[in-house]
């Protein structure tokens, strides 16, 4: 159970490693950041995480990362909203309160149709923000990254791959030696309180 | 091997050949410095034009909304023209963020957030209008399904009802959308932040945001949803509100060419707005090398096309009017034409059918003190087109007896230009808190984001 939990909270970036949180390497373009996470990958490392200012086309398949789960809870959503369009027109209409107007049906799917749309895209749109949310472990204020120096120019021009301590390959000096071959600069390390 | 077709690289979307950090800096600087002092002199009009419309809320709750010009035959007159006016407004927003993406056109990077906030800003204004026409404003909650002590429900085969969920679907949606899209901007935002204050408010609507693979992955993916989900509510939204029309039986309104029409018509007109404010900001911020002279031409054929499909419509109505061989449906339509409005009919045909028609010509298309004209001409086509289906519909119906002749009170007037006061004056404070161009994807589509720019350098 414990190592579920850490499995998933890696999945979302976030590492349970205390009180080094893991290396830091700087890579000088989009390029240079791909291929050392294919290395990074290839190296059988799997609690690493890259970082850039926009989403790099080919960066999933490099770091082995499969289709995103978004789809479930966006389809979730959409039949929730769906059933509950459905259920409140009737009930309301034909149940609650029957009202004859002009001698039409209580309840019909014809009048219904607009109302059942619209709350089927809006509770889809909520399943597709809220898992997005769930699914990358946000709102997540306090993060072992933002101790960096460098750190704060990942949504600016600087791209970044974390490996984490918590990952079983990792050893300080042979992952940071690692991390100079594949091309990274200013190697930093992260504890939980810097 | 064996490639016999040459490759013709794609002009790019964003000149002046700036790096990911000149991005940046381009971008962020507005919503850090102190702004100039055109945009202080614009809030100044901007909030008297707010305040003025407080006020005229205020005088129509306490005395009632008999104040306006509605009166028998013409028993929705501005407020329902405005309502539909900033709704149709409100769609270019959406069309820019959801269509656009989904077709793949990457020139709406530059755009899709200053239009995204215009639609949240033009939906607030619409949904003003129908919020004091019920009357009694302190039980606008009874349109939505919430129990009450009377143990009455809304009426679910009203259309006005429609109204109400598709406008406010709409609205919550579009802000669910431009949040997505603005939390990477807001983390470049709090990462350059320098005071406390500012760091800790940027830090809590970033959400911790930290441009990583994992997250960019169920970002994009959600992004891809939204925008797919965006699509066909924009579509229905105009259509639920032509409903609004169709739906009765009053000639000239109980056509099906309604919903396309309208959505069509909202097209045109949110594009027009989204061309007027861009046309000011880029120049007032600078920003020539983001919003390009492609982007705003490629909004100009929009803007034609849209609007020779309105123009279309308006014809097609004249016929089939005379196909049907109804008098009634007829006689309304000839009543536009000629009747003691036509010359609010003549302002929209010549505005919204006419006008465009000069975009035919390239150097017309990207000639920016003509499109802003014409954007203006079109925003007030679309007004006058809202005015002729509503106002000249209803005033001469079926009996002689009850025809009337419409004219708006000062109230009207008031409020309406109150409105642009509240729409204004969201707008410059987005242009001056937020960042005004969606900056991750801009940098996303320029030639060094993609790792294979890369390769061709080193060999």
């Amino acid at each position: 159970m414990k190592k579920l939990i850490a499995d998933i909270k890696a999945s979302m970036g976030v590492y349970e490693s205390e009180p080094v949180y893991g290396l830091l390497a700087e890579f000088a373009d989009p390029a240079a950041l791909l291929h050392a996470a294919e290395e990074t990958r290839k190296a059988g490392y799997r609690h690493f995480d890259v970082h850039s200012p926009f989403p790099i086309h080919g960066m999933d398949k490099a770091m082995g990362l499969g289709n995103s789960l978004v789809g479930f809870f966006t389809l979730g959503g959409g039949i929730t909203g769906f059933a509950l369009a459905y259920w409140l027109q009737w009930w309301t209409g034909a149940v609650a309160y029957p009202l004859n107007i002009s001698g039409k049906p209580f309840f019909a799917i014809e009048p219904s149709i607009p109302v059942i749309f619209e709350l089927t895209v809006l509770f889809s749109a909520f399943g597709a923000v809220a898992g997005m949310f769930a699914l990358n472990g946000l709102p997540r204020p306090h993060n072992p990254l933002f101790y960096s120096r460098n750190f704060a120019r990942a949504t600016d021009d600087a791209f970044f791959l974390h490996i984490a301590a918590s990952d079983k390959r990792f050893d300080l000096e042979e992952t940071r030696r690692f991390l100079t071959d594949v091309g990274g600069r200013n190697i930093e390390l992260l504890t939980e309180e810097s | 091997m064996g490639h016999s077709t040459s490759h013709s690289p794609e002009p790019p979307l964003v000149t002046g050949n700036l790096s990911f950090h000149e991005l940046t800096e381009l971008v962020a600087r507005h919503a850090e410095k102190k702004p100039p002092l055109g945009w202080y002199i614009a809030i100044g009009i901007s909030s008297l034009l707010l305040v003025n419309l407080l006020v005229m809320i205020a005088y129509q709750v306490w005395n009632g909304v008999g104040v306006w010009g509605n009166n028998v035959p013409v028993g929705w007159g501005w407020p329902i023209v405005d309502f539909v006016f900033w709704v149709g407004i409100g769609h270019a927003g959406t069309l820019i963020s959801a269509i656009l993406f989904l077709f793949r056109q990457r020139w709406r990077t530059s755009i899709n957030r200053a239009a995204e906030a215009m639609t949240i800003f033009a939906v607030m204004c619409a949904l003003l209008f129908p919020t004091i026409h019920v009357g009694r404003i302190w039980v606008i909650y009874w349109t939505l399904p919430i129990p009450n002590q009377m143990d009455m429900w809304p009426q679910f085969k009203s259309p006005l009802l429609w109204d109400v969920f598709a406008v406010s679907s709409y609205f919550i949606v579009s802000l669910m959308f431009w949040y997505v899209g603005l939390i990477p901007d807001l983390a470049t935002l709090r990462d350059r932040a320098r005071s406390f204050v500012r760091q800790r408010v940027l830090g809590v609507f970033s959400m911790g945001w930290t441009g990583s693979n994992r997250h960019w992955r169920n970002y994009e993916k959600a992004y891809l949803l939204l925008a797919g989900l965006a699509t066909p509510l924009v579509l229905s939204v105009h259509s639920v509100v032509s409903f609004d029309f169709a739906v009765s039986i009053v000639p000239g309104w109980h056509t099906t060419i309604f919903p396309p029409y309208f959505v069509a018509g909202a097209i045109f007109s949110g594009f027009a707005m989204v061309v007027t404010l861009m046309v000011i900001a880029r120049k007032v911020y600078g920003i020539e090398d983001l919003i390009t002279l492609n982007h705003l031409e490629k909004m100009n054929i929009i803007i034609l096309l849209t609007g020779s499909m309105v123009g279309f419509a308006y014809i097609t109505e004249f016929f089939i009017a005379w196909y049907s061989q109804v008098g009634y449906e007829q006689y309304a339509f000839i009543n536009r034409a000629t009747g003691p409005y036509a010359w609010a009919y003549w302002i929209m045909m010549s505005c919204n059918l006419l006008a465009p028609q000069v975009f035919w010509f390239k150097r017309l298309r990207r000639n920016v003190p003509l499109m802003f004209a014409i954007s203006i001409l079109v925003n007030i086509g679309m007004w006058f087109e809202r005015f002729v289906i509503t106002v000249i519909s209803l005033h001469r119906d079926y009996l002689p007896s009850s025809w009337g002749y419409f004219s708006p009170t000062w109230v009207d007037v008031m409020t309406f230009a109150g409105s642009f006061g509240l729409f204004l004056t969201l707008f410059l404070l987005f242009l001056r808190f937020a960042p005004m161009v969606a900056l991750s994807e801009v940098k996303g589509v320029t030639p060094q984001a993609d790792p294979h720019f890369y390769d061709q350098e080193s060999s």
